[in-house]
Formats: structure tokens, sequence, C-alpha cells
């Protein structure tokens, strides 16, 4: 009886490789689970083993931001500080406050941290390797990313704390919100690749999205921080504000989970950015070492996440909702449109873009990108004129006459 | 306007990025001092002083406690007071220097030292013994003929009693008022 693996595993190189080595010794469907549990496994171990060399990466090159060192006493360049914090926090009392709901407060932390694990199993490694390739990648990204907003919510409200339910409304507010102009980026995405699966949307970028859409990804990238709830969009958690936001009654090992799913969050949506907007794994090195391409770009990603972290400085909820609405859901819209509108011209008998009309579509997109950048800034920035529209300053004492005149 | 402003705040950190960290990490790198610090562990030279309290008359906490005996001393013959007790309560000082700018001959100097941390306040008394035994290393403040010599504390150079006074002042030649006499000092 041969052993053949069925649906998207097929197209999953190191899956059949694994599989190929575990049939020989046990029956095939048992196989085919072991294999299915180890490439898990696999991943879910690279991705947490990265979180907390997140956690210290960030720390260090925030350091350097502010022309300090960084945690470095703990091992070489101080490496090992995610395991002494870890250690710190896994001896911590863990606390429940007594009006809790105790239920729902234990299990907050694991529904923050499950969607980001989740994500990372239709992220394509290199060709052919991504535990599922899903044909519904994006929609499936979406919608488990957006769990995350009720396991904060749940967390806040479970916590029976004013600070943690102001940050948990803060932090769904602006998830809620920012989830659109998302939507719509990636949506312009999935128009001009044709497929939604990861795999295809990598093969499909001859030149990188980044180009093709340079707006989409301003959007992305802006819309997506704010969903991760960092630094110019943390209202969620602002120190300063509402102790710790929705986190403020989570100890020990709990507080630990929620941190490292907001690192984690972090690797996720970087690793997104680099498959959907910068192209995976193709670059100039031979095509075996495309994970390679890959880790650099979400560095990159990271990078970028941690400076802009490091510069900017916390806007208020308003301000938030207004660049929401005002700027990025606009600008997404157009972007989208302007994508519909050329790839339903440039596009060939199979509904296929070559390279050539890529590169025309990047020259269009690059000058609507700077026009509607241009124009909301006008828009927005434009204050009313007091004296201009009719109203003036008036004295106390034309104040009280009008008091007396009633 | 038009994201301008966002781009040179994040040209700024990254120019900050590029600059080394000006961290200096403490117990491995030290920033030196300057020869004019007002430290602990005060230098005090016995031969010069007299046992006059000018310094704990002076001190504004009044933690500095001299005790002297005129017995056993010859005192008509020009020899001063013994001195039995200089405690020096560290633990209350503020480092103001009033007591070095008080002494009259010269025979109190701050120290350059910061780091005397202790687990009780007992131990942070400076008694007698401890004044004696310390490295004779004088900071210069307050004390301009060590930098006209352009003596730095930090470099370990230890200065003797007779070093360390105003080259005007020549009294310790003529004078023995005011001297402890001891073996060392009758030889010049």
């Amino acid at each position: 009886m041969t052993c053949v693996l069925e649906g998207f595993y097929q197209t999953n190189a190191l899956y059949q490789t694994i599989h190929s080595v575990m049939s020989g010794v046990m029956p095939c469907w048992l196989a085919t689970i072991a294999t299915g549990i180890m490439f898990s496994l696999f991943l879910v171990n690279i991705f947490l083993v990265s979180t907390a060399l997140m956690t210290w990466g960030e720390r260090r090159l925030l350091g350097r931001f502010q022309t300090r060192v960084g945690p470095n006493r703990w091992g070489p360049f101080g490496l090992l500080q995610p395991i002494a914090d870890l250690i710190s926090l896994l001896f911590k009392e863990n606390l429940i406050p007594r009006g809790s709901d105790k239920l729902l407060f234990i299990i907050a932390p694991i529904i923050i941290m499950m969607p980001v694990i989740m994500v990372i199993g239709v992220i394509p490694l290199s060709p052919g390797v991504a535990l599922a390739d899903l044909n519904i990648g994006v929609l499936y990204i979406l919608a488990i990313t957006s769990v995350t907003s009720l396991g904060i919510f749940i967390a806040g409200w479970a916590s029976d704390n004013r600070f943690a339910i102001f940050g948990a409304v803060r932090g769904v507010a602006v998830l809620i919100s920012y989830e659109v102009p998302v939507v719509i980026s990636l949506l312009a995405i999935v128009i001009v690749s044709g497929s939604m699966s990861l795999l295809d949307i990598v093969e499909a970028q001859a030149i990188p999205f980044l180009m093709v859409q340079p707006m989409g990804l301003l959007v992305f990238f802006i819309g997506s921080s704010a969903e991760m709830n960092r630094t110019p969009f943390d209202i969620a958690e602002a120190e300063s504000e509402i102790i710790a936001g929705y986190h403020t009654e989570f100890s020990g090992i709990k507080f630990a989970i929620i941190q490292a799913a907001e690192y984690g969050a972090m690797i996720v949506t970087s690793a997104i950015i680099a498959v959907v907007f910068l192209g995976g794994w193709s670059g100039p090195l031979p095509e075996y070492l495309g994970w390679l391409w890959l880790l650099i770009k979400i560095l990159v990603c990271v990078f970028v996440f941690t400076w802009v972290r490091a510069t900017l400085p916390r806007l208020r909820i308003d301000q938030i909702m207004a660049f929401c609405w005002k700027g990025l859901l606009p600008m997404s819209l157009i972007n989208l449109f302007a994508v519909v509108i050329e790839t339903f011209i440039l596009k060939g008998p199979e509904g296929q873009l070559s390279v050539a009309d890529l590169w025309i579509m990047c020259v269009i997109n690059t000058i609507i990108t700077v026009c509607t950048v241009i124009v909301l800034n006008k828009l927005i920035s434009n204050k009313v004129d007091p004296l201009r529209s009719g109203s003036r300053i008036v004295s106390q004492e034309e104040l009280l006459l009008d008091g007396q005149g009633d | 306007m038009y994201g301008i402003e966002m781009v040179k705040g994040l040209l700024v950190t990254l120019k900050n990025f590029s600059k080394k960290p000006v961290t200096i990490q403490y117990p491995e790198q030290r920033v030196s001092q300057h020869p004019r610090f007002r430290g602990e562990e005060f230098t005090w030279y016995e031969e010069r002083c007299t046992g006059c309290a000018s310094c704990a008359k002076y001190c504004p906490l009044g933690i500095i406690e001299i005790v002297t005996d005129p017995s056993e001393t010859a005192v008509k013959q020009g020899d001063k007071y013994k001195l039995e007790k200089f405690d020096i309560q560290l633990f209350r000082c503020m480092f103001c220097g009033l007591c070095v700018e008080a002494c009259p001959y010269d025979a109190l100097f701050m120290g350059s030292g910061f780091e005397e941390g202790k687990y009780t306040r007992n131990d942070m008394i400076i008694t007698i013994d401890d004044l004696r035994n310390s490295p004779k290393n004088p900071s210069t403040w307050y004390r301009p003929q060590l930098e006209a010599k352009q003596y730095d504390p930090r470099s370990g150079q230890q200065l003797s009693w007779k070093e360390v006074g105003r080259e005007s002042w020549n009294w310790h030649k003529t004078e023995k008022a005011g001297m402890r006499i001891t073996p060392d000092s009758n030889q010049e």
C-alpha cells in the first residue's frame, strides 16, 4: 500500500520529506498525523524562540535609538535576557482578582496568543514550504487576527478593573477601525495577484508589490501597527494614562503570554508584509536560500517598526480615529479603485498581468500616492479660521451685556 | 505637513542610532573624577593637625567629634596636644567641604572616593585610625597649592605632610607649635 499525501500538503516539500521518512516506520495514517505534529511543533518553537529573541532585540534597538546600550549583562550581548525575564515572571505570584470572571480571566491570554501562532501556519517560508498552503490564505489571516480584539476585550472585561476596561474599549475601538483600511489594502493585492493563496501572491510578484502599490504598503503598515497596539497607537495600554491598559491585572505567566503575543504579532505582521509586499523568498540568491531572504526582509520590517516606536509619541484617541477614517480609509479606497481600473484595462486574455503591466502600474500608483498624500494633507490640516467664519473675539463686558439682554 | 516632519523625526532617531552609546558601564568603566572632586575618604595628616577642632566647629551638621588630651605631651616645649578621637560620621556628611575650608593648618583634605557603601551606620563612622591609615591622596578642592603642582589625586601618587602645605606659610619650619614631634619631623 502506497502512502500518498492529499490536498495542500502535496505542495509542501519539507512536509513530504518528513512524511516519507516517517511512513517507513509506522502506518500511513499515523505517519500523516505525526508529520503534522512535528511540523507544527517545529514552526511554533521557531516562532516562540524568535519572539523571545525579539524582546531582547527590540530593547537593544530601542536602546541604540536613544544612544543607550540596552540589556547586555546576562549572556553574550545580553542574549540570555529573555530567559532571565521568563524565569522572573514564572516565579511571580499568580494573582486573580477577587471580583474577576475567573474562567475568562484565565483563558484571555490564550485567546490573545492563539491567533498569532495560528497565522504562521500559512506563511510560506520558502518555495512550497508552508504548513498549509490555503487557497484563502489572506482571508484566513484577516479572520484569525481579528480574534485578538476579542481576547483583548475579554482580558479587560474579566479583570474587574476600570483601567483594564478603559484599555480594552480603546483597544477594540482601534482594532475595529483599523481593520477596514487594512482589509481594503490587502484586497488590492489580491486583485493584482489574482489569488488569495500566499504562495501564489509571492509568485505573482515579478516586481515587489511595494513598488506596485506604495500606498497599499503605507496603509497596511500603519494599520497593522495600530492593530498590534504599537507605540504611536498604543492607547490600549498607555502607561501614562491607564496603568497598563487591558493587562493591568495580569501577572506572572499570564503577563508573559500577553507580552509574547504582542511581540509575536510584530514578527507575524512583519512576515506578512515581507510575503505580501516585499516579495517573500524571492531574491538574487539561489532558490534554496529563500528562507534567508525572507528572514532578512522580516528583520528589516521589525527594524522599521522599532524605529517608528522609538520616534513617534502616542496619539490621542480622537487623533487616531480621525487619522483612520479621514486619512487611511480614503487612501486605501483610492488605492483600490486605481488598482481595479488599471487591472481591468491592462490584464491579458487569461486575466494575468505581465511584468510590463506591473511597471506601468508602479509608475501610475506612485504618482497617485504622492497626489493623494498632498491632497489629504490639505483637506485634513485645513483649520477653521475664526475670523473668516464669522465668529469674533468677544470681551467679558459684551458677554455680560448679552446675558442681561436675555 | 505632508508627513515631512514625521520623516525629519525619524531621521533624528536614525542619526542617534548611528551614534555610539553614551552609557558608561559602571563597574567596568569609570568616569574619571575631577581633581577638585569633594568625595569620601577624607585625607588627614596627623603631623599637621593641632586638634584645634576648627573643622568640628564649622561643620554645619556637627558630625565631627574631636577629643584632645594635654597629658603626656610637652606643651611648654611647643609640643601639641595628643589627639584621642577624630570621628567623622560619614552617613550624615553632605560633603560641603567647610571643614576643609576651616582648617588653619592644611591638615584635612577632601578625598576622591565615592564607593563607601556599608551595611550599618556604625561602619560609616570614620575613626582616627581609619584617618591615619587611609591613603594620602588629597583632593585639590580648596587647596590651590596642590593645583599649582598640578597634582592629580586619581594618579595614585601619595603626598607626605610636608608637600601639602601652603608655600607662603613657612610656620612649620620655624615654629614648633602645632607640630607633632615625631622622629620623622625632627630630621628636617
